[in-house]
């Protein structure tokens, strides 16, 4: 039995910005090791596990497509021994003054975001938000040592440390998407005592944040009939409480709208019900916002669907999370598979 | 030094483990102004065995004095705050969300996407921001008002929270190179030096230790613990801002830097509440220089410490104060050198056995 509160502590801890996954990478495979037959990476930096369904070949194929990368910072210039960033992947530069980051220089430097003094800045700051290119990482040296230890093109990550909430809410950085990637793992998990017929590809995909490098290009290599990608969705809180925010731990997001298969949907919904699985429409009515912008359009399309984990204060570091609704995902998602008849596709068309 | 027949021997403290191991847990420990419950309790648990009488005063301040021997000892007060900036949980919503005000001066620009820890218990919890997404970019120009934020510590808190409970930044202590992280480094560092002062006290004086309450809202502890001791001179140990960080543009110098990192203990000459005994002032520099201690002085100007109510009370009290550079007061995190700090502890040192009746037997001078 995979305990998902530590599973999520040891991937929480690990960096891993778009670009520069491998460390994450090698958590993830460890955990996904005794789960599947096979495991690879792509091109790009992708992790694909191959789980070989029981049915009889040519068996047809479903991809679970869970990013991996974080957002995070990059090193631009080094000044007096404190170190200016830029984004990767979207921050709100109003999270950053104070926060503990890491810089991942020669050495894993642990620093601090500055926010300088106005009379440091232009004029036309004054006391309202600073922008990135004006806040600095001090991590604690004297500037020679800095300069040894320290590059530009270096990458930065969040550093705050993960948090037990109560009533199993989580809080820490990159839950986004690590989560994703613990329900695919308890899906994989769930699936070893489960007669299934399909082969199942889950892929921790790579660049998300920024390019969905990852989620464009892994399907090209596993050709898959269908796909479900997963990703965190909003959960109503502090700043979010509109249509797009699902209700926080209430159960999982479905997602509809133009990147999702309708077919998959209402498969989706129904296997919910079924099993009695909160879960909450999640509408995105242009694009989702997760991999399966890129993931439908590869080759000659697949069909895909959207699960979401409700998730409080996005992007980050005290993102917050249900644990119930990871399991919940890993749950629903297993089930789905499990019920895959080899003739499934027959029944993923567009005969409304 | 012991050439100077005026100079009383008496070990000069130094930082080793057992400093850090008390920083460490002065720092971590929760006391935001008005509930200084926890420090206090450190606090006694030190003094205790060391001082010559001890006493916790109406206000919750902790006066602990330690007795020189001989003729004519000079009272010295040391004054340092235990409180430290924080927040009141101020009201529970609907959704579980806990609204909370500032206790301090708080830039509300640090708040957002902090981790805090919440009541006597230290329960965690975060406060929250917009996830970006959601924001447009015209917002993103403005402020997020604090009014807006709320702490959620997870949706079964039920009544483990209460409109009234504390809360700091959840920070923990590290040692980073040659420097020190932590929250609430203001001022810690001056209730860890003053506890190591008392361990090391010099036998010319009577030290009178304030260990104070509510400097951060308006610093009323020192006024009373002042009027107790009824010393003949004090000084205020403090932590004061570095802000020796670089101008945006690379070409201007940074001409305001209140103190700079590793140039050793800031003495002050004057600030917005106090201007420095002159001779207190000579006193600090001239034991700095014959003990080979780096100094600097604090940039005349703003702020404030203890010593701006001390200096006023009874029929006046000649005072200065004394601070260990640090960056980032007020914020979830601050930095310290242990440099500075192992300086400030010597020089206050260095300055304390210098003490003779003499020094302040004429007219203010300056």
């Amino acid at each position: 039995m995979i305990d998902l509160s530590d599973l999520l502590n040891k991937m929480l801890t690990a960096p891993g910005l778009s670009g520069y996954e491998s460390p994450i990478r090698e958590i993830i495979r460890e955990a996904w090791e005794p789960l599947t037959d096979d495991l690879s990476i792509s091109k790009i930096g992708s992790l694909h596990g191959l789980k070989v369904g029981q049915g009889d070949a040519p068996r047809r194929r479903v991809m679970i497509s869970a990013h991996m990368d974080a957002i995070g910072m990059m090193v631009t210039h080094i000044q007096d021994g404190f170190i200016r960033v830029t984004e990767i992947g979207g921050i709100d530069h109003r999270i950053l003054p104070g926060q503990p980051v890491i810089v991942h220089g020669r050495e894993d430097l642990p620093g601090i975001v500055a926010q300088p003094p106005g009379y440091l800045l232009p004029e036309s700051v004054g006391d309202g938000p600073v922008e990135m290119k004006y806040l600095l990482v001090d991590v604690g040296l004297r500037p020679g040592e800095v300069a040894e230890k320290v590059r530009v093109g270096d990458v930065v990550s969040y550093a705050q440390e993960p948090l037990a909430l109560t009533g199993e809410a989580l809080s820490g950085h990159t839950l986004d998407n690590r989560v994703s990637v613990a329900a695919t793992t308890l899906c994989l998990e769930a699936l070893q005592n489960c007669f299934h017929d399909w082969d199942v590809w889950a892929v921790a995909s790579a660049q998300e944040e920024e390019t969905l490098g990852g989620a464009f290009t892994s399907p090209f290599d596993i050709q898959p009939d269908i796909a479900i990608v997963i990703d965190v969705c909003f959960a109503q809180g502090t700043g979010s409480s509109d249509w797009r925010s699902l209700p926080f731990g209430e159960g999982v997001g479905l997602g509809y709208g133009p990147n999702i298969h309708p077919a998959l949907y209402d498969a989706f919904e129904k296997k919910a019900k079924e099993l009695e699985i909160p879960y909450h429409r999640d509408l995105m009515p242009k694009m989702s916002g997760t991999d399966a912008m890129a993931v439908q359009i590869v080759a000659e399309g697949i069909p895909c669907a959207v699960l979401g984990i409700p998730l409080r204060y996005m992007h980050t570091p005290v993102e917050t999370v249900s644990l119930k609704d990871i399991r919940r995902a890993g749950r629903l998602m297993a089930a789905f598979i499990a019920d895959l008849k080899p003739d499934a596709l027959d029944h993923i068309n567009w005969e409304e | 030094m012991t050439e100077n027949p005026k100079i009383t021997a008496s070990k000069v403290p130094e930082i080793g483990k057992s400093q850090f191991e008390l920083l460490e847990k002065l720092c971590n420990a929760t006391a935001v102004s008005g509930d200084e419950h926890e420090v206090r309790q450190i606090v006694l648990e030190e003094v205790k065995p060391v001082a010559d009488e001890v006493e916790v005063d109406a206000l919750g301040n902790v006066l602990a004095t330690r007795f020189g021997h001989g003729e004519n000892r000079v009272r010295v007060m040391l004054a340092a705050h235990m409180d430290e900036i924080g927040f009141m949980i101020v009201k529970k919503h609907d959704d579980n969300l806990f609204q909370f005000e500032r206790i301090g001066g708080i830039d509300e620009r640090q708040l957002p996407g902090k981790a805090v820890l919440v009541g006597r218990e230290h329960l965690s919890g975060v406060i929250g921001a917009k996830p970006i997404h959601m924001t447009t970019p015209d917002e993103r120009k403005k402020k997020i008002a604090v009014d807006s934020l709320r702490i959620d510590m997870g949706p079964e808190i039920g009544d483990k929270v209460k409109p009234g409970d504390r809360a700091t930044f959840a920070t923990r202590f590290k040692v980073v190179g040659p420097s020190i992280r932590a929250k609430a480094l203001d001022d810690r560092l001056g209730v860890a030096m003053l506890i190591e002062l008392l361990k090391h006290a010099p036998g010319n004086i009577d030290l009178l230790a304030a260990f104070t309450v509510q400097e951060e809202v308006g610093l009323r502890g020192a006024r009373v613990a002042a009027y107790r001791f009824n010393p003949d001179m004090a000084i205020a140990v403090d932590s004061t801002p570095a802000y020796d960080l670089p101008h945006w543009d690379d070409e201007d110098q940074n001409v305001q830097y209140n103190t700079r990192l590793d140039e050793g203990p800031a003495i002050y000459v004057m600030d917005r509440a106090t201007i420095a005994d002159r001779r207190l002032v000579t006193l600090l520099t001239d034991s700095a220089q014959e003990e080979d201690i780096p100094f600097q002085f604090r940039q005349p100007g703003g702020g404030g410490t203890d010593a701006g109510v001390i200096h006023k009370t009874r029929a006046g009290i000649p005072s200065i104060s004394v601070s260990v550079p640090s960056r980032y007061a007020h914020t979830a995190i601050g930095l310290a050198r242990i440099d500075d700090w192992a300086n400030t502890l010597r020089l206050l040192h260095a300055a304390l056995i210098r003490v003779t009746p003499d020094l302040l037997a004429g007219e203010r001078r300056g």
